[in-house]
C-alpha cells in the first residue's frame, strides 16, 4: 500500500470525508446501544433531546462546553507549534488550587478587582507547570508527551494532599474538600436566574483572542512554522526555543483558566473529583476542531452535547454512559483517518 | 538502620519482584514497539483493557491460562487498530496513541458496566497461586524472593529472555531492530516494512495486555477502575531508562520496583507517619521523570522512531 497526495483535493474530497467520519462515529454509537440490548433510534434520541431538547438541558450543555473550550484552546495552541502537551488535566487543578488559595478571603481586595486578579494568578501557575516539562524539553531533549502525563498524576496527587491537609475545609465535615470562594471571587451568572456563568462567555473571548494571536500577530505565524518544521524555522532564524516556551505559557495559562471557570463559576469549591478528564476530552476538542481556535468552540459544544446527551439517556434506559468516552475516542479515530484520507489517494503494492 | 533491615528483607524482595512483574511485560511490549519504529501510546488503555479481559474470562468460568490468552488477544485486536493507522497510513503516532488509550479505557468500562450493572464491589476470582520451584527457592534471600512467585511472574522473566533471544540471534530480530533504524533498507532487501511494523505493534500490545491482566489476576484477584493507575506511562519512561534494551530494561523495571515497595515499606515506619502518603504515592513518578532526565543524555532511541514509512518516498 501506498500514499499519493493529491494536489487539488476539491470539494468533495475535503468536506466528504470528515461527514463520513461523522457518520461512522454515529454507527459505532449505535452499534454500542444495540450491545447493550437497547434500540439505537432511541438511545440516540434520548441524547439529543439530554443534550439540547429543553432550556435546562442546553444550558447544561453550555457549562460543560466551558472548561472543554479552555482546555480545548490550551491543546489546539500547543498542537499547532507541535508541543504535545497532554497535561492539560494538571494544568487545570494548578488553575483550580490557585482560585482557592486567593479567593476564599485571603487576599483582601476590592471585589471588582479580585476576580481578574485570581484569574491571572491562575493562569500564571497553570502556565508555570507546563514550563517545567517544555523546559526539560528543550535542556535535555526528554519527550514532553511522557512528562506532562507523568505530571497529572503528581498534580492529582498533591491536590489530594492539599484537600486532606492545608486546605480542607475545617467545616467539611470530614470530606476532602477546600472552603468555599468568598461572593466577591465567583464569577456571576449572566443572566439572573439562568444557570449559566460568565465562565462561557469568558471562554469565547478567549477563543477568539487566541484565534487574533493565531492568525494576526507574529507570534502566531512563528508558532505555525516551529510547528510546520522546526528545523527550517531555525534555519531561518527563528528562535525556536523562546517560541516554544511563549506556546507552553498560553496553552497552560488557557488549560488554568478552565479550572478557575470551573471553580469560581460553578462549583465555589474545589474537590477531587473537579474535573471528570476534561484535560483529556480537550485534546478531542482540538482535534475534532483541526486545532481551529474558533473550531474548538463548535466541537467543544458537540463534545459537551455528547457527554450530557449520555448522562441523561443513561439515566431514562440504563445504557452505560461510558458510551459517551468511547464514542469521542472513535470519533477522533475516525477523523484522523478521514483527514488523511481528504489529501491523500491510496494506491495498491 | 531501618532501611537496611527492609533492603535485607526476603519479603521485601519478593514484594519488589512481584511489582515489577506487570511493569516487565509493558515494558517488553513497548519495546518491541518502539524498536520497530512506532511509539505506542495506547499501553494505558490496553492494560486496563488487559486486567479486564483476564478477569472477566476467568469470573466467566474460563481456566486461568484461558483469562490470560484472552487479555492478549484483546491487547493484539488495539494493537492491529494501533498498528493499521499509524503504519501504513503514518498517522501521527502521538495522536492515535491517546485515542488507542482512550478507547480501550472507555470501552472497557463500558463493557465492565454492562456485564455487570449491579454490582457494588467488583466479585473476585481465585487467582493465579504461588508456585515455589524446587530446590531453588532455598536459597537464601535469593530463593524466596525470586523462586516463590506465581506463574505469571516467571513468564514476565521469560518474556524478557525471549525478546532478547528474537531480538539480537534471530533473523526476525535483524529486520526488526532495521526497521527501527532504517526502513528503507529494510524495503530494499524485499521485507515488508509495513508488515514488519504491525507485527511489532500486534505483539507489542499483546504483552501490554498481559502486564495489565497481571494485576487483577496475580497481584490482585478483581478488577477496580483505576488499577492500572499510570503503570503504562511509566513503562514508557522505562524503555528509555533501559536505552532500549531488553535486559537493562528489565534491571530498570526491578529497580523502580523495588522503589516502590521501599516507599509502601517506609509509609509503616515512625518517620513514614509524619510524611504524608501523597508524598510516597507521588515517587513513581517523579522517578520516572528523573530517570527520563538522567538518561537522555546517552539517550540510543532508534533512529526511525515515530518517522512513518511511505514506500516510494526518499
Amino acid at each position: 500500500m501506498r500514499l499519493e497526495p493529491i494536489a487539488d483535493p476539491g470539494l468533495g474530497r475535503t468536506f466528504g470525508y470528515p461527514a463520513a467520519a461523522l457518520a461512522a462515529t454515529v454507527i459505532f454509537a449505535m452499534t454500542l446501544a444495540l450491545v447493550a440490548g437497547a434500540e439505537p433510534l432511541a438511545v440516540l434520541g434520548l441524547m439529543i433531546k439530554g443534550a439540547a431538547g429543553s432550556k435546562f438541558a442546553l444550558l447544561e450543555t453550555l457549562n460543560r462546553a466551558t472548561p472543554l473550550i479552555f482546555t480545548g484552546l490550551a491543546v489546539a495552541v500547543a498542537f499547532r507549534a507541535k508541543l504535545w502537551n497532554i497535561g492539560a488535566e494538571a494544568q487545570l487543578y494548578a488553575g483550580a488550587v490557585v482560585t482557592v488559595l486567593l479567593g476564599t478571603g485571603t487576599l483582601a481586595l476590592p471585589g471588582p478587582l479580585l476576580l481578574p486578579v485570581v484569574a491571572l494568578a491562575a493562569a500564571a501557575f497553570g502556565a508555570l507547570v507546563l514550563l517545567g516539562p517544555a523546559t526539560l524539553k528543550l535542556r535535555f531533549g526528554v519527550d514532553e508527551v511522557v512528562t506532562t502525563l507523568l505530571f497529572n498524576f503528581i498534580m492529582l496527587l498533591f491536590v489530594s494532599y492539599l484537600l486532606e491537609g492545608p486546605m480542607k475545609d475545617p467545616a467539611g465535615m470530614g470530606w476532602p474538600k477546600s472552603a468555599k470562594l468568598i461572593p466577591e471571587a465567583r464569577l456571576p451568572r449572566i443572566l439572573e436566574g439562568l444557570r449559566l456563568h460568565w465562565g462561557f462567555l469568558l471562554a469565547l473571548i478567549a477563543a477568539v483572542g487566541v484565534w487574533v494571536v493565531q492568525t494576526r500577530t507574529t507570534l502566531g505565524y512563528e508558532m505555525r512554522a516551529v510547528g510546520l518544521n522546526p528545523v527550517a524555522a531555525r534555519f531561518a532564524g527563528l528562535p525556536v526555543g523562546r517560541i516554544m516556551i511563549k506556546t507552553a505559557l498560553l496553552s497552560g495559562g488557557l488549560a488554568a483558566l478552565a479550572g478557575w471557570s470551573e471553580v469560581a463559576g460553578l462549583k465555589g469549591s474545589l474537590t477531587l473529583d473537579l474535573s471528570p478528564g476534561f484535560g483529556y476530552t480537550g485534546i478531542i476538542v482540538a482535534m475534532l476542531a483541526l486545532l481551529n481556535p474558533l473550531g474548538v468552540v463548535v466541537s467543544a459544544l458537540f463534545v459537551a452535547g455528547v457527554f450530557v446527551g449520555a448522562d441523561s439517556m443513561s439515566r431514562a434506559i440504563g445504557v452505560p454512559s461510558y458510551i459517551a468516552d468511547a464514542l469521542m475516542a472513535a470519533a477522533l479515530l475516525f477523523m484522523v483517518l478521514a483527514l488523511l484520507l481528504a489529501r491523500v489517494r491510496v494506491r495498491r503494492g | 538502620m531501618e532501611i537496611f533491615d527492609i533492603l535485607l528483607s526476603a519479603t521485601f524482595w519478593a514484594a519488589a519482584i512481584r511489582i515489577a512483574s506487570p511493569l516487565i511485560f509493558a515494558t517488553m511490549g513497548e519495546l518491541i514497539c518502539e524498536r520497530a519504529g512506532v511509539l505506542n501510546l495506547g499501553i494505558e488503555g490496553i492494560m486496563i483493557a488487559g486486567a479486564f479481559t483476564g478477569w472477566f474470562a476467568v469470573y466467566a468460568g474460563m481456566p486461568l491460562p484461558a483469562g490470560v490468552l484472552m487479555a492478549l488477544l484483546v491487547g493484539m485486536a488495539f494493537g492491529l487498530l494501533h498498528g493499521t493507522l499509524t503504519v501504513p497510513f503514518g498517522l501521527s503516532q502521538h495522536v492515535v496513541g491517546l485515542g488507542v488509550t482512550l478507547l480501550a479505557t472507555s470501552m472497557t468500562y463500558f463493557t465492565y458496566r454492562l456485564a455487570l450493572p449491579e454490582v457494588t464491589s467488583p466479585p473476585r476470582i481465585e487467582a493465579f497461586a504461588e508456585w515455589p520451584v524446587p530446590v531453588l527457592s532455598e536459597i537464601p534471600l535469593l530463593g524466596p524472593a525470586l523462586f516463590v512467585q506465581t506463574p505469571l511472574t516467571y513468564l514476565a522473566f521469560a518474556t524478557v529472555a525471549a525478546v532478547a533471544f528474537v531480538l539480537y540471534r534471530t533473523p526476525l530480530g535483524l529486520a526488526l531492530r532495521a526497521v527501527g533504524e532504517n526502513p528503507a533498507s529494510v524495503e530494499a532487501q524485499g521485507l515488508s516494512v509495513t508488515g514488519l511494523r504491525l507485527g511489532a505493534v500486534m505483539a507489542g500490545s499483546g504483552l501490554m495486555a498481559v502486564g495489565g491482566a497481571f494485576l487483577t489476576m496475580s497481584a490482585f484477584n478483581s478488577f477496580f477502575f483505576e488499577m492500572v493507575n499510570g503503570r503504562g506511562w511509566i513503562c514508557i519512561a522505562l524503555v528509555v531508562f533501559g536505552a532500549w534494551k531488553p535486559w537493562k530494561s528489565l534491571l530498570g523495571a526491578i529497580l523502580f520496583a523495588a522503589f516502590d515497595a521501599l516507599q509502601i515499606r517506609l509509609q509503616q515506619t515512625p518517620i513514614g507517619a509524619h510524611v504524608p502518603y501523597q508524598v510516597f504515592l507521588m515517587m513513581p513518578f517523579v522517578l520516572s521523570i528523573l530517570a527520563l532526565i538522567l538518561m537522555s543524555r546517552r539517550a540510543e532511541v532508534p533512529a526511525a522512531l515515530m518517522v512513518p514509512y511511505n514506500k516510494g518516498e526518499r
